[in-house]
């Protein structure tokens, strides 16, 4: 009689034997309790960093697929974050004033969040879909650009500068004991996410991820082999735009605030840096590139903190020293390491390669990020320019 | 007479299999030699390779005594060596006479420039019609006489023309074969042609060199090759 | 009518700077085709030294000179140290390379300088001359209006009488012809980058005086306007970036006096998108697609 064959612990432990989408869910949880038993370890301030991080991963997640595998560049998901903060402000204010709280306030105020980033990924989408490279680029940046004067245009429902205040969410009754406020917004914020990116994660290797790399290859290839090139994209867009705004909901929830102040120009280049060092079209990276640019700004000012310049200097080396360096950063990966970390990574331990990364990101302070980065070649296919000299 | 021309042991390749295999051969000033040979046979890579357009993996290209290696592609072009590329590559939103101007450029200064532009026109009689009108709108046969007159203008001393004859009626290939032979006479011009077109380009060639998947399998005077009927079924197809 | 007027005069002013930088960009598509995302950031970093040397010296016309010849060496550095770096095979990596230009310029402006707006002086009146008792262009508007058109006059003199200038359009319509017929196409990719820079630059520090200030971010705006200035007049097409400039500064120039200024960036948003949806060739490109 020989042992009956499916999953044991034992597999779950070294190297998993299970594939597709059971495999895509068995890592996600596994990595989700990772993270949360990870939050037991740290103090409130890095709790706080931790849901920060997770926020930023939701969109990150969703800009490393739009970019990565349709080839949309996007630098206006700081925009989209913002209509998933709104979204969920503006919900979360109507449900306090029909008497709603707690528990299914969140979660009523989530699904306005979706709502709200998905009509706006959608009509953004849909003028993307008809556009490519420098143009959509173009566009994208217009749209974040012209966010202030939105929220000041419309300061009845957005109340302009200052934005919106939402109730505060503490720690539901039976955890109040056991957990500060930090460790639940925590919580929260790598449950949601680890929901949201597993089932980009599922997007990413099914079908839907085929035809979305078949649209970045070649787009006339793709539609004379039956993909709908701009349905294609029209649907990455909003479900990366999702993404993006179940990020700006949770940095919302965490920070009981949303304003356009938060969702500027520099933060959308932030997201950017954030998936091209960790590797266009890297879910893993994304991860990565989240941890970085939460944590390298609090780095460097924790450093010029410490060496005790004069006020006026160390005013003008806050928020700057960071962004100097994000901006090395962006230029020296892309040209010298177009892989980003996440393909670096991959280079050196060619299994990696194999393994699905979706689940939430632990701060490195504990432990390695468990997330093993996926490498997705960004598009190989040459985009040169053709001589004009015949026609 | 000495060579203007030497390729020595020249690999080309794209990647996969080498193009062309250890190539050799020489070509003294003032011939007008035929590079012969099927589609595919390597005739394109080798101009673009002499152009100074591909790098070769091993070997030499040598003109007029100087190994061209590390001599840049508009340098070569300095040095008198010019290049009519295949598709008779007119730039389509410049005028006839800006083209030719570029031709002219680093050669020639005020009046002597536009005398040089003057003897083109001189040359090719249709173009002088057609001074101010953009590449794009030129036929055939205008685009290849005004490749042509470009690459005259810089009076080069090696010219090399891919596949003048590509989709042109025999009569105009024939009154700019002529053109080109006429200034070779004149001018002492040396001249590598390449054609499928084996019989427009022996009609005014001296000697004929054949390439057969990259590698020589003839090289001879392009009277001896024309007669030669084994050779002509083998790799010329006629 | 009075206002209308006023509003129509000040909007030709602006029209002519977005015009004049979104020639810059047009300048840098048909050379690079590279939308110089870092254009913006460039301009600025000139516009400081501009700053400084007036500051210094006290003369605003050799501030006006070193800001062109900052803009020339910015745009010289750029594209032999930078640019020549990005990677060929995929479509964005110049533009993800010009953000991260922006972001070391911007932050390493803001390390130096601080990021507190800087009044900039300039050499004639900004209030309104009134004609028959009706205000129309302040002295520096007339300035503006003059260096810009002159400007342009000049770049297309430049493009389509001279040598240089047939270089200039040989080597971005076809690089390799041009190679083999003697032009040396890098030395034009680079002095294309240039004159580019250092028309943007001239634009920022026409503009810079009468918006806030000087500041690390100052031509953030600016680029956007230019940006949506080139695609509403094709980004192939220089003749369309002068229209477009007049299109986008009027625009701005009647929503701000009638709607007031918060709204221009949405008026400008939406004339964008409007622009690509309906005609997305640009309206004065007449062959090529968006999706280059």
């Amino acid at each position: 009689m020989t042992a009956p064959s499916f999953p044991t612990f034992a597999s779950l432990n070294g190297a998993p034997r299970l594939t597709g989408t059971p495999r895509l869910l068995v890592t996600s949880v596994i990595l989700t309790l990772v993270a949360i038993g990870g939050t037991f370890l740290l103090d409130p301030y890095r709790n706080y960093q931790l849901a920060v991080i997770a926020a930023y991963f939701c969109a990150t997640a969703g800009l490393t697929m739009l970019v990565g595998l349709t080839g949309q560049l996007s630098l206006g998901h700081a925009a989209l974050m913002a209509a998933g903060g709104y979204g969920y402000a503006l919900t979360a204010n109507a449900s306090t004033d029909a008497g709603v709280d707690g528990v299914a306030r969140f979660l009523v105020s989530l699904v306005g969040a979706v709502v709200v980033a998905g009509l706006a990924g959608l009509l953004l989408g849909l003028a993307a879909a008809r556009l490519r490279g420098p143009y959509l680029a173009g566009l994208t940046l217009a749209v974040v650009i012209a966010l202030p004067a939105v929220t000041s245009v419309f300061s009845g429902v957005f109340r302009g500068d200052q934005g919106l205040q939402i109730a505060y969410d503490g720690v539901p009754p039976f955890l109040r004991t056991l957990i500060a406020v930090e460790q639940w917004q925590a919580w929260v914020a790598i449950l949601v996410t680890s929901v949201t990116v597993t089932v980009l994660a599922g997007l990413r290797r099914g079908r839907a991820g085929l035809r979305m790399r078949a649209v970045h290859g070649d787009e006339t290839a793709a539609r004379l082999s039956g993909v709908p090139a701009g349905r294609v994209k029209v649907f990455a867009f909003t479900m990366s735009s999702i993404s993006a705004g179940v990020g700006g909901a949770l940095l919302c929830f965490v920070t009981q605030s949303v304003s356009p102040g938060a969702y500027t120009l520099a933060f959308s280049l932030l997201l950017l840096v954030a998936v091209v060092i960790g590797g266009l079209g890297s879910i893993g990276g994304a991860a990565l590139g989240a941890v970085v640019v939460v944590l390298l700004p609090w780095l460097i000012g924790t450093a010029t903190a410490a060496l005790e310049l004069p006020a006026d200097v160390e005013q003008r080396l806050s928020g700057n020293v960071s962004v100097l360096v994000f901006g090395l950063l962006l230029i020296v990966v892309t040209a010298v390491w177009p892989g980003g970390i996440a393909g670096a990574l991959g280079r050196r331990m060619p299994r990696a390669r194999d393994q699905v990364a979706a689940g939430t990101p632990v701060a490195p302070a504990d432990a390695p990020p468990p997330a093993v980065p996926v490498t997705t070649s960004t598009s190989s296919v040459s985009h040169s320019i053709p001589t004009e000299t015949e026609r | 007479m000495s060579d203007l021309l030497e390729i020595d042991r020249l690999v080309v390749g794209y990647g996969g299999a080498p193009v062309l295999h250890e190539l050799s051969f020489s070509i003294p000033s003032g011939a007008v030699v035929g590079l012969l040979g099927a589609n595919g046979a390597g005739k394109t890579t080798l101009m673009r390779a002499i152009a100074g357009l591909v790098a070769p993996r091993s070997g030499s290209v040598v003109f007029d005594g100087d190994v061209l290696d590390d001599v840049a592609v508009e340098d070569r072009a300095r040095r008198g060596l010019a290049q009519v590329p295949e598709g008779r590559s007119v730039v389509a939103e410049l005028t006839v006479d800006e083209n030719l101007r570029l031709g002219a450029l680093w050669r020639f200064r005020g009046a002597e420039r536009e005398r040089a532009i003057d003897e083109i026109y001189e040359l090719f009689e249709p173009l002088a019609r057609r001074r101010s009108s953009a590449g794009h709108q030129l036929s055939g046969g205008e685009r290849q006489m005004l490749a042509l007159g470009r690459a005259l203008i810089a009076r080069p001393r090696l010219l090399l023309l891919d596949e003048p004859s590509l989709g042109l009626a025999p009569l105009v290939v024939a009154s700019i074969l002529e053109v080109l032979r006429d200034t070779a006479d004149r001018t002492g011009l040396t001249v590598l042609l390449a054609e499928q077109n084996v019989t427009s380009a022996l009609s005014i060639a001296d000697r004929g060199i054949v390439l057969g998947l990259g590698e020589i399998v003839a090289d001879a005077p392009a009277d001896t090759l024309a007669a030669d009927s084994a050779l002509r079924h083998a790799y010329l197809g006629f | 009518m009075d206002r209308l007027l006023y509003l129509l005069a000040t909007g030709l002013a602006r029209g002519a700077v977005f015009a004049l930088f979104a020639l810059s960009l047009v300048l840098i598509w048909r050379a690079a085709r590279i939308v110089n995302f870092a254009q913006g950031a460039m301009a600025v970093v000139a516009t400081y030294v501009a700053f400084a040397v007036t500051g210094l010296t006290g003369s605003y016309w050799l501030g006006l000179g070193s800001a062109l010849l900052a803009g020339a060496a910015i745009g010289f550095a750029v594209e032999r140290g930078v640019m020549r770096f990005a990677p060929q095979g995929s479509p964005f990596s110049g533009v993800i390379i010009a953000i991260g230009l922006v972001m070391v310029l911007q932050s390493a402006l803001g390390i130096l300088f601080g990021q507190q707006h800087r009044p900039m002086a300039v050499p004639f009146d900004e209030r309104p001359i009134m004609i028959a008792g009706v205000p129309v262009f302040s002295p520096y508007d007339l300035f503006v209006l003059v260096v810009a058109v002159a400007v342009m006059a000049a770049l297309a003199l430049l493009f389509t009488r001279t040598s240089l200038g047939l270089q200039l359009r040989a080597s971005a319509f076809a690089p390799e012809v041009s190679r083999l017929l003697g032009v040396r196409v890098s030395r034009m990719l680079t002095i294309g980058w240039m004159l580019s820079a250092a028309v943007a630059s001239l634009a920022a520090l026409l503009l810079v005086p009468t918006e806030l200030g000087l500041n690390p971010h100052s031509t953030d705006m600016l680029f956007v306007y230019a940006f949506t200035v080139a695609v509403v007049g094709g980004l192939d097409s220089p003749p369309g970036a002068l229209i477009g400039g007049l299109v986008v500064g009027l625009v701005i120039s009647l929503v701000t006096g009638y709607l007031g200024s918060t709204v221009a960036p949405i008026a400008v948003l939406v004339l964008l998108v409007v622009v690509l949806l309906v005609r997305p060739g640009g309206i004065f490109a007449a062959r090529e697609a968006r999706t280059a």
